[in-house]
């Protein structure tokens, strides 16, 4: 299939990605539930409930409070939305997706930030006092992941010369020495634990909770039901998914097709699957042998993330 | 071994140093703190061993060898008595709060960096490039020092300041003498057991092991 242009190429590339991440999300969320239950002792439900209860969800009735405004159903539509434009322009399958010219750190980051900046104002929309309580805390620990993000860019972005992010895989599959040096390793790091933060996982938020005194994500999105809380939970679905796809593609480019050839998109899609069910699997372990952290205490892990990030900045400075 | 296989690793060796000093201030369990400084230690004798093999020094080795078995092995060892000993100081109680600390070990980081500018043109090596790493720690070593009253944080100040002294000495100089490196190495091993045998003395006048506590005059 050499015959098709470029361009066109990129766009089926864009959308095999795109439908990756919709129904990978939910099958991800699923089998790190899994790993969960096996671990604790517990059959589990299987890796596909997640879709299921999703169209479970969109089949029920569409309930809204009577006070709230337009925010409250144009959250969910938002949050899947910006997700899709970011699993369009990043390079999970292929380095070379539809807009990778677009495709910078800061317009992936800020896309994301769209999506979550309206779901907490949706859980004040509510007007209850949990929703404004999770809406509360998201923000807070969102402002604190923010600095170090943007260090860990600037550290990520140092060696390609560019926060061009399909740039950065590139040049690390040109030179896959770099990703052994102390600066991406640090910045690495940083990222990961700023994934865990913001996708609401333990140690900083525990999905699996609806007590009152921890949730953080459960307590902003206890008004949505039926068809609007199944958008909100492929969405963040999507967002685990779609950042652990960009993580893996920094820690390990190999296997990311460099073409938009059918077979090779085919390569970069099952080496995307298997290297984010690894990640995936590897953080569910980590959570079950782990404990929430107090509320008051995710300063300190996030602190820790932007020193990480800043180590990184500071030793590319010097160690090259 | 390759040039750029003995670059690469003697930086990741000494990122490892400066992480290890940074995850000191970031944990607050004592116990999380003595295996960073094991950790620390390992990756110390490494970096004099790498060097060693590079240029084919044996005596260099041997106390890569030395550093490893007394700072990742036997020091650790003696302060995780310490800690064992009294249940209840097994966490930190830093005068500055973590996050605090830890922009303030980034900021040091920054200064550390900066002012070996004119050193570093000095040693054009790829060992010579990483003296600001070995400076870092030291000063992250004397802000612990400063910021926690515990005997035991204490302890560890002063090995991660130690083990900064080491590193920038491994990599300024191509390893110090062998009789030099080993007087400091069991200065700091004779320092550990003086600080040993005056928290058990704490321990049993006071209570606990808080320097804060001897400020005033008791019977």
């Amino acid at each position: 299939m050499s015959g098709i242009s470029p361009m066109i190429g990129a766009g089926i590339a864009s959308g095999v990605q795109v439908v990756a991440v919709g129904v990978g999300g939910p099958m991800l969320v699923g089998a790190m539930r899994k790993v969960r239950c096996r671990l604790e002792g517990r059959v589990g439900p299987p890796i596909l409930q997640p879709l299921v209860d999703i169209r479970k969800l969109f089949r029920k009735q569409r309930l809204r409070p009577d006070q709230a405004t337009w925010i409250f159903p144009l959250a969910p539509v938002a949050l899947v939305a910006t997700v899709a434009v970011a699993a369009v322009i990043t390079p999970l399958a292929t380095t070379r997706p539809a807009l990778g010219s677009g495709s910078d750190l800061f317009v992936l980051v800020y896309l994301l930030l769209v999506g979550s900046t309206l779901l907490a104002l949706a859980g004040l929309d509510a007007g209850t006092a949990f929703g404004g309580m999770g809406s509360s805390r998201a923000v807070t620990i969102g402002a604190l992941a923010e600095p170090a993000l943007l260090v860990t860019i600037l550290a990520l972005s140092a060696t390609a010369h560019s926060s061009n992010l399909p740039a950065i895989v590139r040049a690390t599959l040109g030179d896959p020495g770099s990703v052994a040096t102390p600066q991406r390793l640090f910045a690495l790091g940083s990222l990961l634990i700023v994934i865990v933060a913001e996708s609401g996982r333990l140690p900083v938020d525990n999905p699996a909770t609806h007590l009152e005194l921890t949730m953080v994500h459960e307590a902003m999105i206890l008004e949505y039901a039926g068809p609007d809380l199944a958008l909100v939970t492929v969405g963040e679905a999507m967002r685990l998914t779609l950042l652990l796809g960009v993580f893996v593609n920094l820690v390990a480019p190999w296997g990311v097709a460099t073409t938009t050839h059918v077979s090779a998109i085919a390569i970069g899609l099952g080496a995307l699957g298997a290297k984010v069910a690894v990640v995936g699997v590897v953080l569910a372990v980590f959570e079950v042998s782990m404990a929430k952290v107090r509320l008051f205490r995710i300063p300190e892990l996030l602190a820790g993330a932007f020193v990480l990030a800043l180590l990184g900045v500071v030793s590319g400075l010097v160690v090259r | 071994m390759s040039t750029s296989t003995y670059a690469s690793a003697l930086g990741l060796e000494a990122a490892a140093v400066l992480l290890c000093a940074v995850v000191t201030l970031w944990r607050r369990s004592l116990g999380a703190i003595v295996r960073a400084l094991a950790i620390q230690g390992l990756a110390l004798g490494c970096v004099a061993m790498v060097i060693g093999l590079h240029q084919h020094d044996v005596g260099l080795i041997i106390v890569g060898l030395l550093v490893l078995g007394a700072k990742a092995i036997v020091v650790p060892a003696l302060i995780t008595r310490v800690v064992r000993a009294d249940p209840r100081s097994r966490e930190t109680q830093p005068l500055v709060n973590v996050p605090a600390s830890l922009v303030a070990a980034g900021a040091l980081t920054f200064l550390a960096f900066a002012s070996t500018r004119s050193v570093t043109s000095l040693v054009p090596t790829a060992a010579g490039r990483l003296i600001p790493v070995g400076l870092s720690a030291v000063l992250v070593g004397f802000f612990a020092l400063v910021t926690r009253r515990k005997a035991v944080s204490q302890i560890v100040g002063i090995l991660l300041v130690d083990n900064g002294v080491a590193l920038v000495a491994f990599l300024a100089t191509a390893g110090v003498p062998l009789l030099v490196e080993l007087g400091a190495s069991l200065d700091v091993l004779l320092a550990v057991i003086v600080l040993r045998v005056l928290t058990t003395q704490l321990r049993s006048r006071l209570g606990s092991f808080d320097f804060d506590q001897l400020n005033e005059l008791h019977d």
